[in-house]
């Protein structure tokens, strides 16, 4: 007797909603750049339940890829951030408004 | 109550708790380090699933690599405490909140109810041999060669990014 698969899916919507929420509430770059991370971990969750339960395997490995996505993210989000830094003195998300008009 | 519904209950209560103090801590290594105990929920998480190559790469990964990358520029940068976060009850801290929690309710609504039909009640009986590094080797050389090649090269093309972004400007 296995947990229920909506046990699963609902873990996995409310860590997804508390990324949203980091992201909608810090202003930290580096801690926005985690609850996104967090996010990608939620859906993760989501595709790994949804393939033990249908018995296929298209889902882990969709995983794989997004694991591999993340790090790419990883790598070019944080050289953004150090290279921001480098020119505005600052990682606060209010104050970085370059691209804003 | 079985020892997997047990398993399932702890690892999910601990994996909400660290989401939730990683987003309220001030100290960005606080909340690095609260997001790699969830990542190790998660790959607990992921056993019970029986994906057992997929835990083992959420910790590697993940914990291992990402986030040493996330605490190395953390470092690098030397950030102190997100002044005044606390006292700052704002309209985009009570938007923000409003926003995740009507996202919530869609998202619980959606799963939980109409979504919930149709859905297998029980684990499949395959899910126990899918998870191998056997079967999604044979997955990833097989059906999904192009995609591994071209991941490959999505790689290649972040780590260049990543250098010449970080390089110092001439």
């Amino acid at each position: 007797m296995s947990v229920p698969l909506p046990y699963y899916l609902g873990l996995s919507a409310i860590l997804f909603v508390i990324g949203v929420a980091g992201v909608l509430t810090r202003r930290n770059a580096i801690v926005v750049f985690m609850c996104i991370e967090l996010m990608l971990n939620a859906v993760n969750l989501t595709l790994v339940a949804f393939s033990a339960f249908l018995g296929d395997i298209t889902g882990l490995t969709l995983v794989f890829f997004a694991m591999a996505v993340a790090a790419a993210e990883a790598a070019v989000g944080l050289a953004i951030v150090i290279s921001v830094y480098r020119n505005r003195r600052t990682v606060n998300i209010d104050e970085i408004n370059i691209l804003k008009w | 109550m079985t020892t997997e519904a047990i398993l399932f209950l702890i690892f999910a209560i601990v994996a909400l708790a660290t989401a939730v103090l990683m987003i309220i801590q001030r100290n960005p290594v606080m909340s690095a380090l609260y997001l790699i105990a969830n990542f190790f929920c998660l790959a607990s998480l992921y056993l019970l699933l029986r994906a057992q190559l997929l835990a083992v790469l959420e910790v590697v990964v993940y914990a291992g690599a990402i986030m040493v990358l996330v605490i190395f520029v953390i470092m690098l940068l030397n950030l102190g405490d997100e002044q005044k976060l606390a006292e700052r009850i704002n309209i985009r801290l009570i938007l923000g909140a409003v926003l995740a929690l009507g996202f919530l309710v869609e998202l619980l609504y959606l799963f939980l109810f109409p979504g919930a039909q149709g859905l297998p009640e029980q684990m499949a009986p395959e899910a126990a041999t899918i998870g191998t590094v056997e079967s999604m080797g044979m997955s990833l050389f097989g059906k999904f060669l192009l995609p591994f090649e071209v991941t490959s090269l999505l790689l290649l093309a972040a780590i260049v990014g990543a250098v010449t972004l970080a390089k110092k400007q001439p």
